[in-house]
């Protein structure tokens, strides 16, 4: 295996997750839990799959997916935002019900082929060698993964908007005595978390498998979830955190290709046991593990007047 | 307008109502989204809720397979329901599931062929110890780490599928299967089998296991301090702790309590109605228990009937599948969107709506 | 006469089963320092947050300046010239202080220019402050001070302030009526709602005294006793609790050098802290609030366990008990958080009996609850104690403040506990309850119990203590016999000065009479 091929690998790995866990980092943010990540990455699977092959424009289809992928979280935005359902429960509905919604829009579209999505091409410069196949020859929406999170960044750090976000993750209650409008805040936060799910669904569905199956995101909205929490909620860290989820993923699959003498499932599982693994590690450190949290994280809001 | 109010205290009536208007809801939505899928929407629930019991031709199949089906979503949903209660979120009862039905299944096999009849009680004990065991990971990692129970729960029902599937190829494959994956029959084996206790009724020892934790569960939840400690503990923590309730304690008495039960389950499946381990041998029971302990209102009573319900809608949109082509997804995105109505229309039991002639907000 | 800066003339606003505001009518007017009067739940905070936009009222009208004023948020308050200090909720702890005061500006200048701002203002107003700070390291002063300077940046014509001195020393207290007497001399009107009527007194040019709701009366607070106003704003006579010579028996509660790491960010440790309390004592703890009150109660309640040996009941090491094995010990307790903590919220009186008691009291048998004899025990809390409620199956939550504060003191006092620790005996609850509680404290100490008061309420302490200690910063002075210690000494208590050097001051007092 080359060390090129495999970071050119881990770079297309890791940007499903890498949406969608920075789209969920801006949710919880906000002081909302959305357990639904899954869901949402399905359902945008599905809907980016299906524009995309319908209109023949992967680019009409990511656009699909940011939509369905919304659409879908403003479920949750309105059960647990106006009507103050359990944000736990309504999150696992909504990963119930989007595993269920795709499989069923989804059937005709199985072992279909979906348009391939075009690469960067810099021309000179995407042929440097090890520079360009690793980072400057991907898709565009490797970039968009990398932008977001660079937004993110800048946006909750230095911007108002992003501080008023920040604020209503802390206090609900504050915010809404120095009159800033707490539910139109967290709808308009879950709707994003919903479209960057939907986005990293359709990175699936369209460059990484490129097909549709049933359950196809196979943990991987979870381990997003989980990578929020490694990130302690920093948005770099949701990156460093995702090439190293991304690494694993690649790395386990080359091993499985190259016939390591390691049992396959042992392998596949190896994701799964290194995000608990992670997850041990962050979580036994309580000062870091709660240095950043959201204080409203999970919280519901119900304005007494 | 219309405004959202805080009751004094919650509406008993409305906690009563509200799975049955969210059942109501669901078969409207639901027959809107068959109407979609061109399908005839008044047939297809009456295909789905009413044909399996009361249909002559297909009923002699299908109602002995509503326990069948509602045996183990009940069990793991009662155990399930004691952790919903104090906030404690085991949602990887399908690994545990899983689990139960592996190592009760490898202890039996260690046996094979010996009709001996203390096999099936000790893979009955082996099956909760399987379930108990995989609980036991997130339960410790959260007492030990305060690791987030829910993640590391769902995160370890992948990996007991990986066994699933590892061991249905290797360890415990049928070695005189062909090659085919997939272990021994169980139920065809006297001493590990799981009967049919009363011919056409699809009662097996995992029903009645059902049976006894509803009535466990019932007596615990209504007569016991126990009970009390749950409810305090997930509704208010600090008053929980400053009873003298041990949070570690009740994350430990809750993923037992769920973990033995669907490891259980799980056992009583493999030794009855699957028969064999396979790689496809879990169907999802786990999640839809989630459905159901919510439906049941958590409580034992509730979950009972939501345990029934559900088993319905399975053995119903099995039904529509073949008699009206409808899609086998239709029917776990019509569990979903119960999910979602039920948790709509509970606010109903905490808030209630006001006309109010000058509020904006 | 000038036109006033605020007139509010009828203004009415009901909630479900209460009329909080019942047509009320006053004016302000420019500079002025008026004081809103009245009892909790007399309607006060329902007024300012109409005058801030909070709260829209069904009835009345409101006039800034001459002009019709209906602010529809606080944003428009605050665009007309109206500031508020909240006596809670409006903090963010993990944000800074530029940032916290930011968001609650209009059109907030860039976070360099502002930080040098506040730096500013904070300084010439004697409320200095680090913009850079996280909120959540601050103390509860300082917290106050955020709150004000993010008013002041404004430029506002009325300045609200709820309860404002309820979180201070008395030092603070001088340092913050400077800054509002500054304020009202620079033509600034201030609206000053408190319950405390000697603050009124020196602070207040005009007062409106609310009931129930209502206006009953106005009046010019350095015309009239406190006295006089209290019984305005109560509507009966007052009686102090009575108080009798309590004769001390041996140690029941002691600490010895009790440290206690932070727990949490945002906590205070508690350091080296050694107290005892006697059969028959009161012992009281004052203390400006986030001081490590709340953290010496989970400490002795058992919910935050400590190292061997710093804990001990009538001799015996209880330090590593948790609060059920405690409570059988006869130690009670009873925390300052009524919904959530000394009560679950959604669950009935009868289900709360429960929390604190059991098989010991005949509840539980191995278990298993005798619910009849828990319902009763519970009527009888709620008669002995005056809970006013519909009956032991109403959800905690739906009683009012004061009465779920007679309920879980209450729950605690009728089962004679030998040694009780509360917090906060009184917070919130109207005068007559309060009175009710604090005598059946004292009747506690009479019959040969140790008991052990925290409360932020100087006034009540100095009623029921026999033996006064402050807290500091997480460390406890040493108590101080109550009769014979004077307001100053006590303030040097509160601000951490030495006990020693308040001894000394008491000495030299003593020496000049």
């Amino acid at each position: 295996m080359s060390v090129e091929l495999l970071l050119t690998a881990l770079m297309i790995a890791s940007t499903p997750i890498l949406l969608a866990a920075i789209g969920e980092l801006v949710v919880e943010k906000s002081g909302v839990l959305n357990l639904g990540v899954e869901g949402m990455m399905i359902t945008g699977a599905i809907c980016g799959f299906a524009v995309a092959v319908e209109t023949g424009s992967p680019a009409l289809g990511f656009i699909g997916a940011a939509l369905g992928g919304a659409a879908m979280s403003m479920i949750f935005g309105v059960l647990t935002q106006f009507l103050l359902s359990n944000q736990v429960a309504t999150g696992l509905a909504l990963t119930l019900f989007g595993l269920g919604f795709s499989a069923l829009i989804g059937q005709g579209y199985v072992g279909q082929v979906p348009p391939s999505t075009p690469k960067l091409d810099l021309g000179p410069l995407s042929d440097i060698p090890f520079l360009g196949p690793v980072l400057l020859s991907h898709d565009l929406v490797v970039y968009l993964g990398l932008a977001l999170v660079a937004g993110v960044w800048a946006w909750l750090r230095y911007s108002r908007g992003g501080m008023i976000l920040r604020a209503v993750g802390e206090n609900h209650d504050a915010a809404h005595a120095l009159g800033y409008k707490v539910i139109r805040i967290r709808l308009a936060a879950i709707a994003f978390g919903g479209a960057c799910a939907g986005l990293g669904g359709a990175y699936l569905s369209l460059v990484r498998v490129p097909q549709w199956t049933e359950g196809m995101t196979a943990g991987a909205g979870w381990i997003a979830l989980a990578l929020v929490v490694f990130a302690s909620w920093k948005p770099w860290r949701v990156l460093i955190g995702a090439w190293l989820f991304g690494g694993i993923t690649v790395l386990q699959l080359n091993l499985q290709a190259a016939g390591v003498k390691v049992p396959v499932e042992l392998l596949s599982m190896s994701p799964y046991l290194i995000t608990i693994l992670v997850l041990v590690i962050i979580s036994s450190d309580r000062r870091r593990a709660n240095l950043n949290a959201p204080a409203a994280l999970g919280r519901i809001f119900h304005a007494a007047s | 307008m219309l405004r959202l109010e805080k009751r004094p205290q919650p509406s008993k009536l409305w906690t009563a109502l509200t799975p049955l208007l969210a059942v109501l809801a669901t078969m409207v939505a639901g027959g809107l989204l068959f109407a979609l899928l061109g399908k005839n929407p008044v047939e297809a629930i009456r295909v789905i809720f009413f044909d399996p019991l009361f249909n002559e031709q297909v009923a002699s199949y299908a109602r002995p397979q509503l326990l069948v089906k509602a045996g183990p979503l009940i069990l793991i949903a009662i155990g399930l329901s004691f952790g919903f209660r104090a906030g404690i979120w085991n949602i990887g009862a399908e690994g545990q599931y899983i689990m139960g039905a592996i190592c009760g299944a490898a202890v039996g096999l260690a046996f094979y062929p010996s009709e001996n009849p203390l096999i099936f009680p000790l893979m009955v004990m082996a099956g909760a110890l399987g379930g108990w065991i995989w609980a036991m990971i997130p339960a410790i990692l959260k007492i030990t780490f305060r690791t987030n129970e829910i993640l590391v729960s769902l995160l370890l029902v992948y990996v007991a599928e990986q066994l699933l599937a590892s061991v249905s190829l290797g360890l415990l494959r049928n070695p005189e299967g062909g090659g085919f994956p997939g272990s021994r029959n169980l139920a065809s084996w006297d001493a590990s089998s799981n009967p049919e206790l009363i011919a056409g009724t699809g009662m097996h020892w995992g029903v009645v296991a059902a049976f006894i934790s509803v009535i466990f569960a019932y007596v615990m939840l209504s007569r016991h301090i126990f009970g009390v400690q749950l409810q305090l503990a997930g509704q208010a923590p600090r008053a929980a702790r400053f009873a003298g309730v041990r949070p570690e304690m009740m994350v430990f008495i809750c993923f037992t309590a769920s973990g033995v039960l669907a490891g259980l389950a799980g056992l009583f499946e493999v030794t009855g109605p699957a028969g064999q381990i396979s790689i496809d041998f879990n169907v999802g029971y786990g999640f839809t228990a989630i459905i159901v302990a919510f439906l049941g209102r958590l409580h034992p009573i509730g979950i009972l009937l939501a345990g029934l319900l559900m088993a319905l809608t399975y053995i119903g949109g099995e039904l529509a599948q073949f008699m009206l082509g409808l899609p086998a997804a239709a029917i776990q995105a019509f569990q979903g969107m119960l999910l979602f109505f039920l948790l709509a229309f509970d606010m109903l039991s905490n808030y209630r709506f006001r006309l109010s002639a000058r509020e904006a907000a | 006469m000038t036109v006033p800066l605020l007139r509010l003339s009828g203004i009415t606003k009901s909630y479900p089963g209460v009329r909080a505001n019942d047509d009320v009518s006053f004016q302000i007017a420019p500079g002025e320092i008026h004081a809103l009067l009245g009892e909790n739940g007399a309607g006060k905070s329902t007024l300012v947050k109409a005058i801030y936009g909070l709260v829209k009222p069904d009835a009345g009208s409101m006039e800034l300046n001459g002009a019709a004023y209906a602010p529809s948020e606080p944003r428009a308050a605050r665009a007309a010239g109206v500031a508020m200090v909240f006596q809670h909720f409006s903090l963010f702890e993990a944000l800074t202080v530029a940032e916290n005061v930011s968001l609650g500006m209009e059109d907030p200048p860039p976070q360099r220019k502002l930080a040098a701002k506040i730096r500013e203002v904070s300084r010439s107003y004697g409320l200095p402050l680090e913009p850079d700070r996280l909120v959540g390291d601050l103390s509860a002063g300082q917290r106050q001070r955020v709150e004000i300077i993010r008013c002041l940046l404004q430029n506002p014509r009325l300045l609200i302030m709820d309860e404002p001195t309820s979180v201070l020393t008395p030092q603070e207290v001088e340092t913050l009526f400077g800054t509002l007497h500054k304020l009202s001399d620079e033509g600034t009107a201030i609206l000053y709602i408190s319950h405390k009527l000697e603050e009124i007194r020196a602070l207040c040019d005009g007062a409106t005294i609310l009931r129930h709701g209502k206006v009953v009366g106005d009046c010019v607070p350095a015309e009239r006793s406190a006295r006089e106003m209290a019984e305005m704003m109560v509507g009966t006579d007052l009686t102090p609790p009575e108080r009798r010579e309590l004769t001390p028996g041996a140690v029941r509660l002691e600490a010895r050098a009790l440290s206690l790491p932070a727990q949490g960010q945002f906590g205070t440790p508690l350091r080296e802290i050694s107290l005892s309390v006697r059969a028959g004592e009161v012992l009281g703890i004052g203390g400006v609030a986030g001081n490590g009150q709340d953290e010496l109660m989970a400490v002795l309640t058992g919910e935050s366990p400590t190292p061997g040996g710093t804990l001990f009941l009538d001799g015996a090491d209880i330090s590593g008990t948790g609060p059920a094995e405690r409570r059988s010990m006869g130690l009670r307790t009873s925390p300052e958080e009524r919904l959530g903590h000394a009560a679950a919220p959604d669950m009935s009186l009868t289900e709360n009996t429960l929390l604190t008691s059991g098989s010991a009291q005949g509840l539980t048998k191995k278990g298993f609850v005798a619910w009849g004899k828990t319902r009763s025990a519970t009527e009888e809390v709620i008669e002995t104690f005056d809970v006013r409620t519909p009956g032991p199956g109403t959800a905690a939550r739906a009683l009012s403040g004061g009465n779920l504060q007679k309920y879980v003191v209450g729950r605690e006092v009728v089962r004679n506990p030998p040694i009780f620790v509360v917090n906060q005996p009184t917070w919130g609850v109207d005068a007559a309850a309060a009175a009710t509680i604090r005598q059946s404290l004292l009747n506690l100490a009479e019959q040969g119990s140790a008991v052990v008061v925290i409360s932020q309420d100087l006034d009540e302490l100095l009623e029921v203590a026999s033996w006064f200690a402050a807290m500091n910063e997480g460390t406890l002075s040493a108590p101080r016999e109550v009769a014979g210690l004077s307001l100053d000494e006590i303030g040097l208590m509160l601000g951490g000065g030495d006990a020693q050097d308040a001894a000394a001051i008491s000495e030299a007092e003593n020496a000049q009479a």
